[in-house]
Parts: C-alpha cells; sequence; structure tokens
C-alpha cells in the first residue's frame, strides 16, 4: 500500500530559520563584505546583492579524522599498464589523485573558501541596518492630510454626476428585453393570421375575427410601448471611496559645491553618499524626486549628468545654492505633500561673510519645511567659517539638521550611518 | 514474448507524469515487486520541489530536524552549486522509517519518476526492512516521532536558556558525532513516547549518577595524578564519547545531557546507513534495473521510455577510472549493482572460476542468495564475501600503498591470480568504519585530583589525526568543563600529545 502526497504546496522555506541562523553567525564577514562593496561599487550598482566569501577555516565543523602521513592503502579502478610491483612517483604537492592516500579525497571539504549569495534585499538590510529616517514617523502620523479617491465598484444609488451610463444603459437595454419578450412573440403570431386572413378570397374574409386581432394587435403594440426606456431600477452609479494616501512621495535635493577648490576626488566622495541617500529614500518612499544644484558664486539647478561630471570654476557663494532650494520648495514641492530632504557636500570654502547668510536662510525658511537636512565637509583642513555657522543650526535644530566631516572613502559608510543612527530618543522632541 | 498484445498495455505515453499516473506505476511496480519476493515497509510518496530537495538535502533527508546554523550552511552550499549548474540534485531521497517516506522531484519525467519508485520505495524500502544493521540499530516506526519530539525539545531549550548557549552546545556535540555510536553493544530502541515520558527522569537521575561519581573527591583538589590512588576510572576504555560525556561529564546542565543525548541518538540512526553504502545503492540499483526491465517485459512501457531509462541507469551505475577527471573514488552504486548483478550471474551461469571461488551459490536460486547477501553484511563484510575475480577484471582494480616518507607509491597487487585475494581484502578494510575513523577511546579520569581526562588514539598505519584535531579537543573540553590530553600512541609508543587546558572562546 503506497500514499502519494503532493507536498508542493506546504513547507516552503523550511530551511529559512537554519539560513538566518547562518547569517546570523557569520554577521561580522557579511557585514565587512557588504561595507567593502558600498565602497566599491560604482552607482547604479548597488541595486543587485553580493557575492559573500567566508574563508573556509572560519566555517569548517572539525572533527577527528585522519591527517596526512602514515601509511595509506587504497583501490583504484581503471588499471591500465601498472603490474604488481610498479612505483609510481608522487605528484609533486603530494595528496592529490592516484597518490594513493585516499585520504585525501576522503576530507570532502576542498580548500576553497566558501561562497554564498545574499539577495539585493538583504544586502540592502545589512547596508541600512539599524538605520530609520529621522522623523519619518512623527510625518507619517501627522501626515494624512491628503485623501485620493479610489474605484470601489459600482453601486445602485448615487448623485447623477457619478452616473455610470455604460452599466445603466445595458441595464436597461436587459431589463426592455426580458420585459416585452412574450408580447413581442404573441404580436408576432397575431400578425401572421392577420395577414393569413387578409390574403384569402374576399368572400370567406371573417371580418369580425379580423378586427378582433386587429384590436388586439393594437393593444399588444401599447403595452410594448408603455415599456419603461430607462427605469430607476437600471441606475448604476460609479463608487468611489476616500483613502488617506500616506505621503508615500519624496524629494531629494543634492546641493554640491562645484567651484574650483573641489577636486574630482571630493566630488567622487558626494556622489557615494548621495546614493547611499537616494538608495535608502527609496527604500522607504514610493515615489522619489531628485533635484540637482550645483553652485559656485551662483546656484543652477541641473541634471544628474551634469552635476557629477561636468566641469566649472569659481568662486563660492553658498547662500545661492540655498536661495534656489528655497525657491524650488516654495514652487514646486510644498512640504505638506512632499517629504523634503537635502544633503549637501562642500570642502567647506565659502565667502566669509556668506556663512552667516547661510545660517540665516537655513534657520528662517529652509530648516522647516524638511525632514532632514544634512551637510558633509569633505577636506583633510581645518574648518571655514561655513562649518562654524553650521554648527549653530546644529546646536539650535539638531533632530532636523546635522553635519559631519569626512577625509576619504571609506569614511563614507560609518558617516552615513552616524547621520541615520535610529534616533529613539528623540521622538518626544518637535 | 506476446510482444503484439503487449503493445496494447502502455501505462503512458509521453513524457508528463500526472497523480494518478504515478499512483499506476507504484501499483504495478508493487506488483512485481511483490512477484520477486520483495518485503517493504508501507510506502509514502511525497512529491516536492526542486527548492523542497535541497532543504532535505540540508538536513540530511530527514523531514523534520532541530535548527541549526550548519543545515543553512549546507543549504546555502547546495543552492549556490545546483544553481551555479555544478550539480543536479538527486532524484530521490528516501527515509528510513515506517511508512518509508521517498521523495521524488516535480521536475522528473514520468520515466524518472518510475525509476526513483522503484529504487527507493523498493529497493532502498526492503533493505531498509531486512538488513541486520538496520534491523539492530533503528527503528522505522519510531524515528519520526523522536525527531518531533528533537525538534521540540532543542526548540524549549532555546526558549529556556537562549539560541547562543544552545548552539555553543550543540556545535560540540557535532563535532563528536562520529565518536556518538557503540559499535559493537546493541542499543536499546527510540521511542518517542517513552523518551518524552522519561526525559523530566533522566535529567534527575543522570544528574544523580554524577553527583555520586564525584562525590568521592576529596577536599584537597592537588593530589598529584591520583594515578597510584585506587581504582582507576572508565574501569574499560570508552568508545562512545558522546555517551561518556553524557553520563559522566560533571559539569553539563540536565538540558545539555538531553542534547548530547539526541546528537548521540541520530548518529546511531545514521549509523548503519554509514556502514551499508555499497550494499545499499547496489541493491536499489540491481531492484530498479530489475523492476522496471520487467514492466518492458510486461508490455506495460514502450520502447522509448525503456531507452531513456537505459540511460539514465547507465549514468547512475557509471564508474570513471582513476585517471579520469570525473573520478571521485569507487561509485557505490556501481560497484553495488556489479556486484548484486554477478551474485545472479553466478547462480546462474558460473563459470569454472565460480565455482572453484563460490562452491557454496553456484546453482543455487538466485533470488535467496541476493537476499541472504542484502540481509547478513555490511559493505566490509559483503565485499570479503561476495567481491569475484571476474569484477576485479571488470573493474580492473589494482591496489596502492603509500607510505608518506616514500617518494613513490607503490602498485601491491592487480587484478591477477596473485592479487585477487589481497585486492580484495584492501578493498574490503577501505569500507570499515573503523579503518577509514581513528580509534580514539576514553582511557582515563583523574576523578581524585583535577578531573583532567586522558583521550587515547591508537594509530592505524602510522597515520596521524587531522588539523581539527586541537578543534574539535576545544569543543570536548566544552562539555567535559576540564582539561583534555589526547595521546597518541602507535606501534613504538607515545607519538604524539595535545593538551587542551584553557578554554580561549566564548
Amino acid at each position: 500500500m503506497s500514499y502519494i502526497i503532493d507536498r508542493r504546496l506546504n513547507g516552503k522555506h523550511k530551511s529559512s530559520v537554519n539560513r538566518q541562523r547562518f547569517l546570523r553567525r557569520y554577521q561580522k564577514h557579511i557585514k565587512k563584505a557588504v561595507e567593502e562593496a558600498v565602497n566599491q561599487r560604482s552607482i547604479k550598482d548597488l541595486n543587485r546583492g553580493e557575492q559573500i566569501t567566508i574563508p573556509q577555516e572560519d566555517i569548517h565543523e572539525p572533527s577527528f579524522g585522519h591527517g596526512q602521513g602514515g601509511t595509506g592503502s587504497i583501490v583504484h579502478p581503471g588499471n591500465k599498464e601498472f603490474n604488481t610491483g610498479d612505483r609510481i612517483p608522487k605528484p609533486p604537492g603530494g595528496g592529490g589523485q592516484g597518490s594513493g592516500s585516499g585520504d585525501a579525497s576522503d576530507q570532502g571539504e576542498g580548500e576553497d573558501d566558501f561562497v554564498f549569495q545574499i539577495s539585493q534585499e538583504e544586502f540592502l538590510d545589512y547596508v541600512f541596518e539599524d538605520l530609520e529616517l529621522p522623523n519619518l514617523l512623527q510625518k507619517e502620523l501627522k501626515e494624512i492630510k491628503e485623501y485620493t479617491l479610489k474605484h470601489a465598484g459600482i453601486v445602485s444609488d448615487g448623485t447623477p454626476s457619478k452616473l455610470n451610463i455604460v452599466r445603466s444603459m445595458r441595464n436597461a437595454q436587459a431589463r426592455r428585453i426580458v420585459m416585452t419578450r412574450s408580447s413581442k412573440r404573441l404580436l408576432l403570431e397575431l400578425e401572421e393570421q392577420i395577414e393569413e386572413i387578409e390574403k384569402s378570397d374576399s368572400a370567406l374574409k371573417d371580418e369580425a375575427l379580423l378586427q378582433e386581432l386587429l384590436l388586439q394587435v393594437s393593444q399588444l403594440r401599447q403595452k410594448i410601448d408603455k415599456t419603461p426606456f430607462l427605469d430607476s431600477y437600471d441606475l448604476r452609479y460609479n463608487h468611489h471611496v476616500k483613502e488617506p494616501k500616506p505621503s508615500s512621495q519624496a524629494v531629494m535635493f543634492c546641493i554640491m559645491d562645484v567651484s574650483g577648490s573641489m577636486t574630482q576626488e571630493t566630488k567622487n566622495i558626494a556622489k557615494r553618499f548621495y546614493i547611499l541617500l537616494y538608495l535608502f529614500l527609496r527604500r522607504n518612499y514610493e515615489k522619489i524626486e531628485v533635484v540637482f544644484i550645483r553652485h559656485h558664486t551662483s546656484a543652477k539647478e541641473v541634471t544628474e549628468e551634469e552635476f557629477f561630471y561636468s566641469r566649472e570654476t569659481g568662486g563660492t557663494i553658498v547662500s545661492s545654492a540655498l536661495k534656489l532650494m528655497d525657491k524650488i520648495v516654495k514652487d514646486r514641492y510644498p512640504s505638506n505633500a512632499w517629504n523634503i530632504y537635502a544633503a549637501q557636500a562642500s570642502d567647506g570654502d565659502n565667502w566669509d561673510d556668506d556663512s552667516d547668510t547661510c545660517r540665516k536662510i537655513l534657520e528662517e525658511s529652509i530648516i522647516d519645511q524638511v525632514q532632514y537636512f544634512t551637510y558633509i565637509e569633505i577636506t583633510p583642513r581645518n574648518h571655514q567659517s561655513l562649518w562654524y555657522a553650521y554648527e549653530q543650526v546644529q546646536n539650535t535644530h539638531p533632530s532636523y539638521f546635522s553635519m559631519r566631516h569626512i577625509t576619504d572613502l571609506t569614511d563614507i559608510y560609518p558617516v552615513f550611518r552616524d547621520l541615520f543612527q535610529r534616533r529613539l530618543h528623540e521622538s518626544s522632541k518637535s | 514474448m506476446n510482444q503484439a498484445k503487449a503493445k496494447r498495455n502502455f501505462l503512458s505515453t509521453g513524457s508528463d507524469w500526472t497523480f494518478d499516473l504515478i499512483e499506476t506505476y507504484d501499483k504495478e511496480i508493487g506488483k512485481i515487486a511483490a512477484e520477486f519476493g520483495l518485503d517493504t515497509y508501507p510506502n509514502q510518496i511525497e512529491v516536492i520541489s526542486s527548492e523542497q530537495m535541497m532543504d532535505a538535502y540540508a538536513s540530511v533527508g530527514m523531514p523534520l530536524g532541530y535548527h541549526h546554523w550548519s543545515y543553512g550552511k549546507q543549504f546555502l552550499d547546495v543552492e549556490q552549486n545546483y544553481k551555479r549548474g555544478r550539480m543536479g540534485l538527486a532524484y530521490e531521497i528516501v527515509i528510513n522509517s515506517s511508512p518509508c517516506i521517498a521523495y521524488l522531484m516535480e521536475e522528473n519525467n514520468m520515466m524518472m519518476q518510475a525509476l526513483v519508485i522503484a529504487h527507493a520505495c523498493y529497493g532502498h524500502n526492503s533493505f531498509f526492512k531486512g538488513n541486520y544493521l538496520f534491523k539492530t540499530w533503528t527503528d522505522a516506526t519510531a524515528i519520526i516521532d523522536y525527531l518531533v519530539f528533537a525538534k521540540k525539545y532543542v526548540q524549549e531549550c532555546e526558549e529556556k536558556y537562549g539560541i547562543e548557549d544552545v548552539e555553543l552546545t550543540l556545535d560540540s556535540c557535532h563535532a563528536l558525532m562520529n565518536f556518538g555510536v557503540d559499535r559493537y553493544k546493541r542499543p536499546v530502541p527510540l521511542s518517542a513516547e517513552e523518551e518524552r515520558a522519561r526525559v523530566k527522569e533522566r535529567e534527575h537521575q543522570l544528574q544523580q549518577q554524577v553527583n555520586d561519581l564525584w562525590r568521592t573527591i576529596p577536599k584537597s583538589e592537588k593530589s598529584g595524578d591520583g594515578s597510584g590512588s585506587g581504582e582507576s576510572f572508565p574501569s574499560e576504555p570508552q568508545e562512545n564519547l558522546l555517551y561518556f560525556l553524557e553520563k559522566h561529564a560533571p559539569l553539563l546542565k540536565p538540558w545539555q545531557r538531553e542534547l548530547v543525548r539526541i546528537v548521540r541518538k541520530m548518529a546511531q540512526y545514521f549509523y548503519p546507513q554509514r556502514q551499508t553504502q555499497v550494499m545499499n545503492e547496489g541493491w536499489a540499483s540491481f531492484w530498479h534495473y530489475t523492476l522496471v526491465n520487467r514492466l518492458y517485459d510486461k508490455g506495460f512501457v514502450d520502447d522509448g521510455f525503456i531507452l531513456e531509462f537505459l540511460q539514465s541507469h547507465t549514468n547512475v551505475v557509471y564508474q570513471p577510472a582513476f585517471d579520469s577527471p570525473h573520478y571521485s573514488g569507487i561509485n557505490p552504486y556501481a560497484l553495488g549493482f556489479a556486484m548484486y548483478t554477478d551474485i545472479k550471474r553466478i547462480c546462474e551461469n558460473p563459470t569454472p572460476e565460480d565455482r572453484e571461488w563460490f562452491p557454496d551459490y553456484v546453482d543455487k536460486p538466485w533470488l535467496e542468495i541476493v537476499d541472504f547477501a542484502m540481509r547478513n553484511f555490511k559493505d566490509e563484510s559483503f565485499i570479503l564475501q561476495f567481491l569475484s575475480p571476474k569484477l576485479m577484471r571488470d573493474f580492473r582494480m589494482f591496489g596502492l600503498e603509500n607510505d608518506v616518507l616514500d617518494p613513490f607509491v607503490e602498485v601491491k597487487e592487480i587484478h591477477n591470480d596473485e592479487g585477487y585475494r589481497m585486492l580484495r581484502d584492501r578493498l574490503a578494510q577501505q569500507y570499515n568504519l573503523s579503518y577509514r575513523e581513528p580509534n580514539i577511546q576514553v582511557q582515563k579520569v583523574n576523578i581524585l585530583g583535577d578531573r583532567s581526562l586522558i583521550l587515547k588514539h591508537t594509530m592505524n598505519g602510522d597515520r596521524p589525526l587531522n588539523d581539527d584535531t586541537v578543534e574539535v579537543l576545544k569543543h570536548f573540553r566544552r562539555l567535559w568543563g576540564f582539561d583534555i590530553r589526547l595521546e597518541s600512541w602507535g606501534k613504538e609508543g607515545l607519538v604524539k600529545s595535545y593538551t587542551c587546558t584553557e578554554e580561549t572562546d566564548s
């Protein structure tokens, strides 16, 4: 007796717990690999998983066994030319196939490192582990002001403005067909009889019957005509429901100094930072727009290509970029509909008297509208006036503004984590 | 053959399988198996996806196991290799349980499903039920229940004592898993119900027993080596390291003892499988070949089916030569299949050589002899008993000996009259677990002193231990709780000794 069972539907991912256990155990390796990957990958590349390599000695499960050495003995198949007593030189390196030491092949585990793939999801999870967008929660809670109307089927009553004409007419026609069917069939029969009588000889004509039939015909016609073309039963209305619209859109401002003092290297560092921010936002919002603003003495909104790669030189007036951003926000991204994030990168150069202007613009206008404003200064040198001006902003608005100092590429990831570190204690603020 | 008539009986044409077809094939194959007198447990055939097959791989084929990272590692490894096309998945996995659970992959075509049914549900199944090792060491009716118990117990431990601690204990047990079997003592059969009922009681008892042993310790910790004073413990060397730890490790908590026991029971359950690879796979291959051919003779399957079947079968029992890039030792399917087929040949068409070598078997009914061979041997003795000179010639076997100090490997014997017996001995030895695995036993515990424990490795052919030894000793120390010394003894005395004192990690 056999039982046959289809098991395909249940028990998928039965190993997922074991997989999680494994990932947990080798967290250190995975995190290190992910960190390296983030630093080395190019922009568009962060969209796939990552190959994790763990050295065999870290993952090997030890057990007692025989090592190299001593006397080994083995039987092989496929003899071609050997005879008893033949002495075969061992291949250099020893232990390999045909060397006769069966132990080498008994070991099972090769010397290769253990390599496996984590998915893009997992990769990003590791990248963004323990990170949370600042103030995201608060925003979500208070921002349900907007509603969208969503189709929710067809109903039988509603306001005339929502009348669904096609569905109503279809119903009406169906009803008319049903209601007049029997009368029409009767009418047809009567008309045939009348025709028959009229065709027959005038002498044989049964006038009385004819009159009777004609009367019936006209009554039927009246009945059919009376069937309403459109009845209130037929009417159908579109139904809509109001759904709260989560603020699922975000705009990210990338502001970068492209003045002569910024080298391509500093720009590259800044680029990585923007990538991370973008990826991070993309995981939290359905729709993200990115605005690139570059500036030297004057600011300009540009395409991504131009932002990163086109060359320009000149002095530096940071406030021009902030003004432009403020204007764009007011024109296109009202803060009640958009989550606004801004990331500014600079080498810290600015006209001395401009730094205070920057502070004013930030404090008076921008900071109230954004979710978060980050400033990174990429320079190996000492801080200049802009840094100190921004420090004041940070002191007055610590949960909306943060700034960090970066000196080289490997600093980015820690700084990024630092900036967006889960801020549990701050939820009470603001 | 009544071919013309048979043509009308095809169970199926085309390669797609359906559940109805599987049932039909199973019924017909079952009938034929019964004609040959195969005695089987009831079958439970489960159709699974390839991902589930990888799951099954990762948990050594067990339908449910406790959670452990090493299974996750195995799963990732299989998945990686499979995705890169480096390996195909096995067509089936079969579990020694009653009912006997066999997994069929949904990707297989009808021919493969039939092959797998014949191979697993009638071949392996009857082997599980008939072979003396399986009868002695495993209880097919209880294993699933025991697995449920083990999984639940481990889970409870994780909740109570934390995943971390449970994992550490299991890691250590796994490291000693191959040394968790009684090679000679007959085990008490597993029963999940009793296990559950007695687990509490046992925890108490075990602890009691341990306490009794250690109560004799005098106050003064350092009283020399304790060698001269009184009887030594254990009174005889102990080969079952896990059993010894379970019963006598002084510091293990009751739940840890239970974990040691679970791993030990698992090891014992798999012990027969490790000893009967050639016999088991050979038996299953011999029967899928015989049963499916019979299906064809009866006209149940068409020519296309049988050709495809033969191709798969040939791949399964293919033996590459030692110098082929595909060579990875002797293929147990190939050797086993060849041996059973050869036994049948010896019974039916013996040559003068066979009459000389196998006087007891020639001209006997082959079914009886193969059945006898299946029931009463393990790989080692099976080869010693049944490997014929003809097969050694067919496989073109040759025996090598290798001394690590010698720059040459010596061919000791080949497939000729002078070599047959030696060659057969050498091959049999290769399947002897106690030759393959080092002989390590608990020699002595310093119960009166610092509780340190001495393991003795009796060297075989001067082969030293591998590089894992220090690591494994750490695991052993974690379970034992006190210092460990492992001594490798060769013919001329002590060769090397390893000590493990302070627990470095965790």
